[in-house]
């Protein structure tokens, strides 16, 4: 059965509790968004390949909330080297989900590394990452990895290059910013730590 | 006689309550590294590249904390499409740059992006501090994370090469 990336992202997204999200530019901006837009989300709209270095700054000053990424493989293969930096800090409490339809959606659906075999699965674990799995016929699993194991974790999704109709969040950067800090820290994003 | 300027960089840092330290090292940079990593109140981060320092001062600042990147000039001009990100959402940054391709550099390799370096970051909207001698250096630290916390702003401190004083390969290894 071919995994289509609307229902696998409101699949994992079900239920989320508490969960921080932070969404690659593009496609998965719009699927996350598409699965509900809320204050916990920040859908990048550039900075490319930032994705999971942002998930790791997150996973680093809030130990005690489970971080998901949830980006493409365009995404993922620019900020390669994330996944080494990450493999070193061993943040307990991040996953970063790959939805990997092997193809730039946003730029004329080109073929990616990973449509020639370059496996991100394989790459996370050499990295360190705690668990690192494919999946390609349900996501069971993939949300075991983000809600319950101990991560670091990171899994790669195959989904069919389907061509949506585009769902977007808001993309004033400053709106994105306050609202998570607001949702996430309440009154006392408005201070400086050491005022708090 | 010249101040302990990485010491009092990581006066600074401790004083202002940074707890992320990402870094790519630098010879210039060497001291102040081995500080902020002996330091339980901090987390320092190696990066590979130095782009990944503005999505981890990002999250972390989603996160509530405070961070700060160090660097060499060369690792400027890895930023400067993300450093979009910190304009559009004004994420305050705060960068403690080590000056190369200045007076006293011996690999004309260093000299295009040393000699860009404070266009670049000006170019990309991140306010430059020029800390032309040692006894200045903390002074525009201290400056940098107040403006950036305070104003949501981006803050580089450059460090200039004749501080650092490194003048030869043999130098530098040696470091």
């Amino acid at each position: 059965m071919t995994l289509h990336r609307r229902d696998v992202v409101c699949e994992l997204l079900k239920d989320r509790g508490d969960l921080l999200v932070i969404a690659g530019l593009g496609s998965t901006a719009w699927d996350i968004t598409a699965a509900g837009d809320t204050e916990l989300n920040f859908p990048m709209w550039g900075a490319m390949g930032q994705a999971a270095m942002m998930g790791l700054g997150l996973a680093l000053a809030q130990p005690k909330r489970r971080v998901l990424v949830i980006t493409g493989d365009g995404e993922m293969l620019m900020g390669i080297g994330s996944l080494a930096t990450i493999g070193v800090q061993q943040p307990a409490n991040l996953a970063v989900v790959v939805i990997d339809n092997e193809r730039y959606g946003e730029t004329g659906m080109q073929r990616t590394h990973t449509a020639d075999g370059v496996d991100l699965t394989s790459v996370a674990a050499a990295c360190k990452f705690r668990h690192s799995i494919t999946a390609t016929q349900d996501v069971a699993a993939v949300r075991q990895l983000v809600y319950r194991s101990a991560g670091p974790n990171f899994a790669t999704v195959k989904v069919a290059d389907d061509k949506l109709p585009l769902v977007l969040p808001p993309k004033d950067g400053v709106l994105l910013r306050a609202r998570f800090r607001r949702a996430l820290l309440g009154s006392s994003a408005d201070v400086l730590p050491e005022e708090r | 006689m010249q101040p302990d300027w990485p010491l009092e960089i990581h006066r600074e840092l401790t004083a202002a309550g940074v707890t992320v330290v990402g870094y790519v090292p630098d010879a210039g940079h060497k001291r102040l590294i081995e500080l902020c990593q002996a330091d339980k109140r901090m987390r320092a981060v190696p990066l590979t590249t130095e782009e990944e320092g503005i999505g981890l001062v990002a999250g972390a600042w989603l996160g509530g904390e405070k961070s700060v990147l160090l660097m060499q000039s060369s690792g400027v001009g890895n930023l400067v499409n993300v450093l979009g990100m910190i304009k559009v959402c004004r994420f305050p940054l705060v960068m403690i740059v080590t000056m190369r391709g200045e007076q006293g550099e011996f690999n004309p390799w260093q000299v295009p992006m040393g000699e860009s370096t404070a266009r670049v970051l000006e170019t990309m909207s991140v306010a430059v501090r020029q800390a032309g001698d040692a006894q200045t250096v903390a002074g525009h630290v201290h400056a940098a994370i107040g403006l950036a916390y305070e104003t949501q702003g981006a803050q580089a401190v450059l460090i200039a090469q004749r501080v650092i004083g490194i003048k030869s390969f043999q130098e530098q290894r040696n470091q």
